[in-house]
């Protein structure tokens, strides 16, 4: 569950309070957001990776709170780990979207266990030309 | 903020979407490209709420080739069990091959070693990012934050809107449309399934008390592997696990693809496995393939692949089972006139059957049945034959118009209850007869107390409303599950343990207080030669 919040990186954007999608966040006028719904929280780690400054972190354990410090969390990468391996903010350049390799990774792991792999996970790379569609829709926005 | 009431803010829409998911927002993109005044109301963050924004986001993805078509459908209707329908996956497969690249524009395809783009599989958080991206460019109005808790219909039983509370803001709020498309995703039954919390069976209910049908609901009874202590139910890697009891006896080895035999051992002990035959490449590797499957371990001090690690199973309920609202036409439209169904919150026997469609097939039903369900409801309210200029009226129930006196009603204890009877694998996963009475018993009691009693306004009627969905779902879940006597696809009965040619039917159910069901007419395709022992799908 959401456990902590450190003050000191937030810069009071409130991007947790609109994304959370189990509404955990209260906004505080000035101040930094409070996590007034711990119990809600369903361990998702979404707000994690919207936070821009690494300012929040979510203890893995989803069945109730555990105690952490704010310093010993604030002195790991975990804070910004899911937004840094997703390529997103600052990291957009260095690390890779690999999502494609699921297919391959399933394929392997069929050999593996020497199961014939359902043709619903279909071949490794899809070479086959995708059909030509007019990019009407260009990115106009950053956000 | 506070939940102080002001004065209601009444929009007007030719389309109202409820639910911000895949499905929602290709629902919504489909709406608005056709012309039409578009409002999606979303229960959290619309890019971040629903079981696809934690996905890897594969899809059934097969090029227009006649043959690999040809056997993409004869591998998916062996696992159907006779309940599939071809056509149904022709379209699917059709509709997700040409529209998924046309999103091009606002999200960048990965591109594989060889440099070619892959659209196949995409991740969660980048996808619905971008469908949010391009939902308001299309003009739509979204609201977050902001639960539906009940249809408003006219008097002639067509949908008229949708009223909710925006919870942040404290605020009660009424959109009238021509009409209404249900996105709100499965119900996961309150069982920590990753990304499922507001998955509570919103759309089944209130679509039910507009007079709504249901389909599949006994289909229901799938599960997935996490961590026991954590929500990560991303599969795939657990393909790599070898699974022990408490005193270190081997199980199993393909774990994932025999959920029973673990769910038998877990009904006699702890679980554990370590992902020992994952190769060294792939392990370094799944940061940047699944960069959300290493953050409970790293945390916990863990190393999935040489330290073992106690898993559990996670109810998918109807999320990665096939049930839901009852589709009446190839638009997706429903038995109740403006009222279109899509995603998870529409049954997926069609293109499924009777096994989980997994990840790949539930995405590319997402995105037909939502662009489906958008155009359609588009042309629907521009008919506008139905219900125009007569009054319409809220057809919400339970939670919040009590039919006896009102008097607090613990709906954590509702929710408790519905949790003790679902998540089980002696009830749910090894059903019987007897276990499925004996549930139903305690689930009616629990809707006899949310229906009778509680009357919840505001902010507070958004708990009462999920805890009643929550409490009808399992009801029509485990009535459906009774009358199927045979065991079929995901549905299996230990004391009906073989598949019965009389039931190669799809069976309806609905009602409220009182629950019916019905087999429905002409659905099925009796042919049992071809049912296949095929394992079930998995994916993400």
């Amino acid at each position: 569950m959401i456990e902590i919040l450190l003050a000191d990186r937030c810069t009071k954007c409130n991007i947790c309070v609109r994304v959370c999608p189990t509404n955990v966040f209260d906004a505080v006028a000035g101040e930094v957001p409070v996590i007034a719904r711990q119990e809600d929280c369903q361990t998702c780690f979404m707000c994690e990776i919207y936070c821009p400054v690494d300012a929040l972190f979510v203890d893995p354990d989803c069945d109730g709170p555990v105690e952490v410090s704010p310093a010993e969390i604030a002195a790991t990468d975990w804070p910004g780990q899911y937004r840094r391996d997703s390529g997103w903010g600052r990291w957009r350049h260095v690390h890779r979207n690999e999502s494609w390799r699921m297919g391959p990774i399933f394929a392997e792991a069929f050999e593996i266990l020497g199961i014939p792999r359902p043709p619903s996970f279909p071949p490794d790379t899809q070479k086959a030309a995708p059909p030509s569609v007019p990019d009407t829709e260009q990115v106009r926005d950053a956000q | 903020m506070t939940s102080q009431s002001m004065a209601p803010l009444e929009l007007h829409a030719d389309v109202v979407i409820v639910g911000g998911g895949l499905a929602g927002t290709w629902a919504a993109l489909a709406a608005a490209r056709q012309g039409g005044v578009v409002v999606l109301a979303e229960k959290g963050y619309c890019g971040t709420s629903g079981v696809t924004a934690t996905a890897g986001v594969g899809h059934w993805w097969v090029p227009p080739d006649r043959q690999a078509r040809a056997e993409a459908l004869r591998e998916r209707q062996a696992r159907a069990f006779g309940l599939g329908e071809e056509s149904w996956m022709s379209r699917i497969l059709s509709q997700t091959w040409e529209l998924l690249p046309t999103i091009g524009g606002a999200f960048r395809f990965p591109t594989d070693d060889d440099g070619v783009t892959q659209y196949r599989t995409v991740r969660g958080p980048e996808y619905l990012r971008a469908m949010r991206r391009l939902v308001k460019r299309a003009g739509v109005r979204i609201l977050d934050q902001s639960p539906v808790l009940e249809l408003l219909v006219h008097v002639d039983g067509s949908v008229a809107g949708v009223r909710g509370v925006q919870r942040q803001a404290g605020v009660d709020y009424q959109v009238n449309a021509g009409a209404v498309v249900l996105s709100t995703g499965g119900c996961g039954f309150a069982s920590r399934l990753l990304g499922s919390q507001n998955n509570t069976g919103d759309g089944y209910l209130m679509a039910v008390e507009a007079g709504a049908e249901l389909s599949g609901m006994e289909f229901s009874s799938y599960y997935t592997l996490s961590p026991a202590w954590s929500t990560m139910t991303r599969s795939m890697s657990y393909l790599f696990g070898t699974y022990f009891d408490a005193d270190g006896n081997e199980i199993i080895s393909d774990g994932p693809l025999r959920p029973e035999i673990l769910a038998r051992a877990m009904l006699a002990g702890p679980v554990y496995t370590r992902l020992d035959r994952a190769p060294e490449r792939i392990q370094r590797q799944m940061p940047r393939v699944q960069p959300n499957f290493m953050l409970p371990f790293d945390r916990k001090g863990i190393n999935p692949y040489t330290d073992l690690f106690e898993v559990t199973l996670r109810c998918e309920g109807t999320i990665r089972g096939t049930g839901g609202l009852r589709i009446v036409d190839d638009d997706c439209s429903t038995t109740v006139p403006g009222l279109f169904a899509a995603g998870d919150a529409a049954t997926r026997e069609l293109v499924a059957g009777a096994t989980s469609g997994g990840g790949a097939q539930n995405s590319a039903w997402a995105l037909s049945s939502g662009t489906w369900a958008g155009q359609a409801a588009v042309a629907y309210a521009r008919r506008a034959v139905r219900g125009t200029g007569t009054p319409a009226v809220a057809a919400g129930g339970v939670g919040l118009r009590p039919r006896r006196e009102a008097r607090p009603v613990d709906t954590r204890a509702v929710v408790a209850a519905v949790q003790a009877e679902m998540h089980p694998y002696d009830k749910n996963m090894f059903r019987s007869a007897d276990r499925l009475r004996a549930s139903l018993s305690e689930l009616d009691a629990a809707w006899d107390e949310v229906s009778g009693h509680l009357r919840a306004t505001g902010v507070d009627a958004i708990r009462a409303r999920e805890a009643a969905a929550l409490v009808a779902s399992a009801r029509w879940s485990y009535t459906a599950a009774l009358a199927r006597e045979e065991s079929r696809g995901m549905h299996q009965r230990e004391d009906t343990p073989a598949t019965d040619d009389s039931f190669t039917h799809r069976i309806l159910v609905g009602g409220l207080d009182r629950i019916w069901i019905s087999p429905e007419r002409g659905s099925g395709s009796t042919d049992l030669a071809d049912l296949a022992d095929a394992t079930e799908g998995i994916a993400s």
